[in-house]
């Protein structure tokens, strides 16, 4: 065991400013190239997963020509051993707001909308309170940008940026064609921001500290720090915000219960690092990447049961209107449970793995896409789990 | 290259398979493929409809990007560099097919679109010979709706393209289809999974033109046609609907746009029917009888001012359309001509009339129509449709199933002479082609009221209409001033007649809620229900799109120029019925045997 303990980082759940909302009010007196300046300097990359650096999003939604635009938090958090956002909104809801409005600010947006999770309603009451204060607030300081929350059903493919468009125009949760893309066209047709909770948190955070004390954390690709949802076989599960780009084992070293055989990084749609691998692997844009999500697994659990897992969730999850997705998922399921049981041979493996491969290129959406993550990365590091 | 518009769009130049191309901003992938004539698969994507992109079969390579674009749903972009044929795309398609494949009932030889289904099409050229994944029908607790006398859905062949989802939202505003639940159960069904009979649908068939597959089909009645056509103590009598001449021959391998009357009339007598008459007879007397309501309507409520007249009227030629207005706009069916359509006129009259004349008992007669129709197959069906004492049509056949059974006799279509369709309701006139094509009911009538009323032709070069001829996808209004009257219709006099032609159920659909809205005022209003009228009809070969909805179109005008006769009452058959038979119109007899009355539906 490593000596030196994961450097803990208080920005996301830190001290709101003594005066309320006071960064905002700073904020939104400086010119929009002024933040996105900062913004882009800071390095800040989304924090929903895909990591998709900020300020290039703003700066694109801020030059596409329109009177209407949006900007919308995506908290649907629905991605399995995700749950972040739930404590984000829950302690430091404001500075959510915070990071909306000065969005709102640079790309020219009239109104903010909380897409949360459907299964999140209890936060709702709090919440409101919240916004309510606010909204009182930004009339104050002759903001004019209201934000209103909108409440998922459910659907983890609402999620999924312009299906939760889609949710919200009131239409059946379906990804749309990529192109056009949310900076151009996004919720009812017109450039809108969509950025995950923390992101929004993040950037706060990074005009209260400035760029610069805001890059001191992390790495050259990873830039600041991240919550992490660290759940399975750990004898400490909970949320812990940590610096980016740390190294797997010394994860694993101060989370994990003596007994880690894989971590799987960013949930079901993520990857699954074995144990040989904990030492070669970066936590961040440049190694794997994560939405937050750490699950851990010891010796005694099966990894087949583990993938099984994810793809009846997948499976069940997609939204079916693509092929890919849609039936590749069942055939995956129903792939592995046929080698298992000896109805087909185990070089049926390989030919999922193609069938994966083929659904992350072929897929409409992310959903469909990153199902490869968890299958190939499991199959390939626990074959044998698999056949037998 | 179809650059017509050089000048007006932004270029985009690119590379496809090593050629350089350059197109219209906007254009997507597959499009300038097309222009290359580089075909790339598809099964999700059908011209007349909006791009779902969910099928994926279209992927191509494009250089520096790791996923494969859906051609169908990607717009060209300056400088890309795409590979429609390359290890990566093949290999991916393949996939994309076998998946289909594996949830979907591939017992081909009992399926009714054996042979012409777009699945089985790209299934063999992709060699898919060896089934590489797993069979997950028996997963899927799939249903088959049956329950309809029209179409018949079947779950288990149905690749899940939405193209008719997107057909009756779109084109129709019917919506009767929809995608229910998520992911592995992902279905297309209907309000709360009733059958179709129960739901909104209006049987225009043009789901069932777009399907990919075999899931959705009409009901085929050809078993029972041959039965018939067998049966020495049958006589059976077949009407043609003037649609299916222009569109018949592509069924049969000729090209769209081919006029193939003769041809029709030859094969259908080989077939074996015992008299081929024409649909056209009774669309020139819907003519008389819906003309001479009109004028009565106007009559009623221009010179009696009576309150209760209800105007506009609208045309009832087309089945789609009235059950649409039966579930949607049911306050208005009294604004419905009572007029029944001309294949139920001729079904009524071949069961009195056409026996009568024969010396034929009724009871021995088989009615069978061809139409360009699947709503019609319901229209037959309906209980108020045997006035005659007997069911007035009994078989309708699509133009589709028409052409199966000429391939079923082993008749070379086009080397057939042409031949005359029989005497006693088998005349024709060029007002009666034009029933075909939206705006050819209204042109129709007007060719006739204006003569009725004015003792004049109407005043237009070669009697064409060209106002009121309508357009796809648009909502046409037009007016007519009827000036020097004859003396009993003194009170039209200086009177416009304001007319308003729609095709398509969405367009209808507005049409009505501007009436309903009191945001329009018509006299007259002509609705089909599918797009471009019946020569787009849900019953009409398949592929059927724009560009062939468009030859179809100049085919029935060629053929309405092409008659001696142009205008319904001139058609010496109407002349001599209403002499021997039905007196006059709207006379008692008509009433019971060509007038029929509708029924208030719900929506839900």
């Amino acid at each position: 065991m490593s000596d030196t303990k994961l450097k803990r980082v208080d920005l996301i759940f830190g001290e709101y400013s003594n005066v309320k909302y006071k960064v905002l009010t700073d904020t939104i007196k400086r010119s929009s190239d002024e933040i996105l300046d900062d913004l882009l300097e800071s390095g800040l990359r989304g924090r929903g997963g895909a990591g998709f650096p900020t300020a290039m999003k703003w700066r694109l939604t801020a030059q596409a020509p329109s009177e209407e635009k949006y900007v919308i938090c995506n908290a649907d958090e629905g991605e399995p051993g995700t749950f972040k956002d739930r404590e984000i909104l829950t302690r430091v809801p404001r500075k959510v707001f915070s990071g909306m409005a000065i969005c709102g600010k640079v790309i020219g947006a009239q109104r903010g909308y909380i897409y949360l999770r459907g299964e999140y309603k209890f936060l709702l009451p709090d919440l409101m309170k919240e916004l309510d204060g606010y909204n009182e607030h930004a009339k104050s300081i002759g903001l004019n940008f209201p934000i209103e929350i909108r409440l998922g059903s459910g659907a983890y493919i609402c999620g999924e940026e312009s299906a939760l468009f889609e949710s919200m125009e009131g239409n059946r949760g379906e990804p749309r064609n990529k192109p056009p893309y949310p900076t151009t066209s996004g919720y009812m047709g017109k450039p809108t921001v969509i950025n995950n909770v923390e992101t929004f948190v993040n950037v706060l955070m990074i005009m209260r500290l400035g760029p610069i004390q805001f890059k001191l954390l992390g790495t050259t690709d990873s830039r600041g720090s991240k919550v992490f949802s660290v759940s399975g076989d750990t004898p400490i599960p909970g949320i812990y915000e940590l610096e980016l780009g740390m190294p797997l084992d010394r994860f694993v070293d101060e989370f994990g219960d003596g007994d880690t055989k894989a971590v799987q990084v960013g949930g079901a749609s993520g990857f699954c690092v074995p144990r040989k691998k904990f030492k070669d692997t970066v936590i961040g844009f440049e190694g794997v990447p994560t939405g937050g999500s750490m699950m851990l697994f010891n010796s005694s659990r099966s990894m087949f049961n583990v993938l099984h897992n994810y793809l009846e969730f997948f499976e069940e999850e997609s939204c079916g209107q693509c092929t890919p997705c849609r039936v590749g998922c069942q055939q995956l399921r129903k792939g592995i449970e046929a080698v298992k049981k000896g109805d087909k041979k185990s070089l049926y493996l390989d030919q999922l793995m193609k069938l994966a491969e083929s659904m992350k290129i072929t897929a409409k959406c992310g959903l469909g896409q990153s199902v490869a993550n968890s299958f190939s990365s499991i199959v390939y590091n626990f074959k044998e789990e698999m056949i037998y | 290259m179809k650059n017509t518009k050089k000048d007006t769009k932004k270029q985009i130049n690119f590379t496809i398979d090593g050629i350089q191309v350059s197109v219209d901003e906007g254009t997507t992938i597959l499009e300038a493929a097309g222009q290359l004539n580089i075909h790339i698969p598809t099964l999700c994507y059908h011209e007349d409809l909006c791009v779902a992109g969910n099928c994926r079969v279209c992927v191509v390579e494009q250089e520096k990007l790791k996923s494969l674009p859906a051609s169908c749903a990607t717009p060209a972009a300056e400088g890309m560099v795409i590979h429609t044929n390359s290890m990566k795309v093949r290999l991916a398609r393949k996939h994309i097919v076998e998946l289909l494949l594996s949830e979907h009932n591939a017992d081909c030889t009992k399926c009714y679109k054996n042979g012409i289904c777009e699945l089985q099409g790209l299934a063999s050229q992709m060699l898919t010979g060896d089934h590489m994944f797993l069979d997950l029908v028996p997963d899927h607790k799939y249903t088959i709706d049956m329950f309809n006398s029209a179409i018949i859905k079947d779950d288990s062949r149905c690749i899940r393209c939405q193209r008719c989802v997107r057909t009756c939202e779109e084109l129709q505003a019917v919506s009767a289809l929809g995608v229910a639940y998520r992911g592995n159960n992902m279905k297309i069904s209907t309000f709360f999974e009733h059958p179709l009979f129960e739901v909104v649908c209006t049987n225009c068939g043009q789901c069932v033109n777009r399907c990919p597959t075999g899931a959705l089909i009409e009901r085929n009645y050809i078993d029972q046609v041959w039965d018939a056509i067998y049966d020495t103590n049958k006589h059976v009598v077949v009407q043609t609907a003037p649609a299916v001449r222009i569109a018949l021959g592509e069924a049969l391998g000729m090209h769209p746009g081919k006029i193939v009357t003769g041809k029709m009339v030859a094969a259908l007598k080989r077939l074996g029917f015992d008299s081929v008459l024409d649909t056209d007879f009774t669309a020139d007397l819907t003519i008389i009888e819906e003309g001479n309501e009109l004028l009565t309507r106007l009559k009623k409520a221009l010179l009696d001012k009576d309150p209760n007249v209800s105007l506009p009227m609208a045309t009832s030629c087309s089945p789609g359309w009235i059950k649409f207005i039966e579930h949607t706009f049911p306050e208005f069916l009294g604004n419905l001509s009572t007029c029944k359509s001309p294949q139920q006129m001729f079904g009524a009259l071949v069961k009195t009339y056409y026996c009568q004349k024969r010396k034929l008992d009724a009871k021995n007669v088989v009615s069978v129509s061809i139409m360009p129709c699947t709503a019609k197959k319901f229209e037959a069906n309906r209980p108020e449709m045997r006035s005659s004492g007997y069911k007035d049509v009994d078989f309708v056949l699509t133009t589709r199933e028409l052409g199966i059974m000429i391939k079923q006799a082993g008749l070379d279509f086009e080397s057939l002479p042409d031949e005359h369709f029989d005497s006693l309701m088998g005349a024709s006139t060029g007002a009666a082609v034009i029933f075909g094509t939206t705006g050819g009911v209204m042109e129709a009538a007007l060719r006739t009221v204006y003569e009725v009323v004015t003792g004049r032709e109407i005043p237009f070069e070669g009697l064409n209409i060209t106002a009121v001829r309508g357009t796809e996808g648009e909502v046409r209004e037009a007016s007519l001033k009827i000036e020097k009257t004859k003396p009993e219709w003194k009170f039209l006099d200086g009177v416009e007649l304001k007319c308003v032609v729609a095709n398509g159920l969405a367009h209808a659909k507005k049409v009505m809620q501007d009436v309903k809205d009191g945001k329009a005022h018509y006299h007259f209003i002509e609705i089909m229900a599918c797009p471009g009228g019946c020569l787009g009809g849900g019953g009409q070969p398949i592929p059927t799109n724009k560009d062939i909805r468009t030859k179809r179109k100049q085919a029935i005008y060629e053929e309405d120029m092409g008659m001696a006769i142009r205008k319904s009452h001139e058609n010496p058959d109407v002349q001599l019925i209403y002499k021997e038979f039905l007196g006059q119109p709207l006379g008692h007899k008509s009433h019971e045997l060509l007038h029929t009355h509708y029924t208030p539906r719900k929506r839900y």
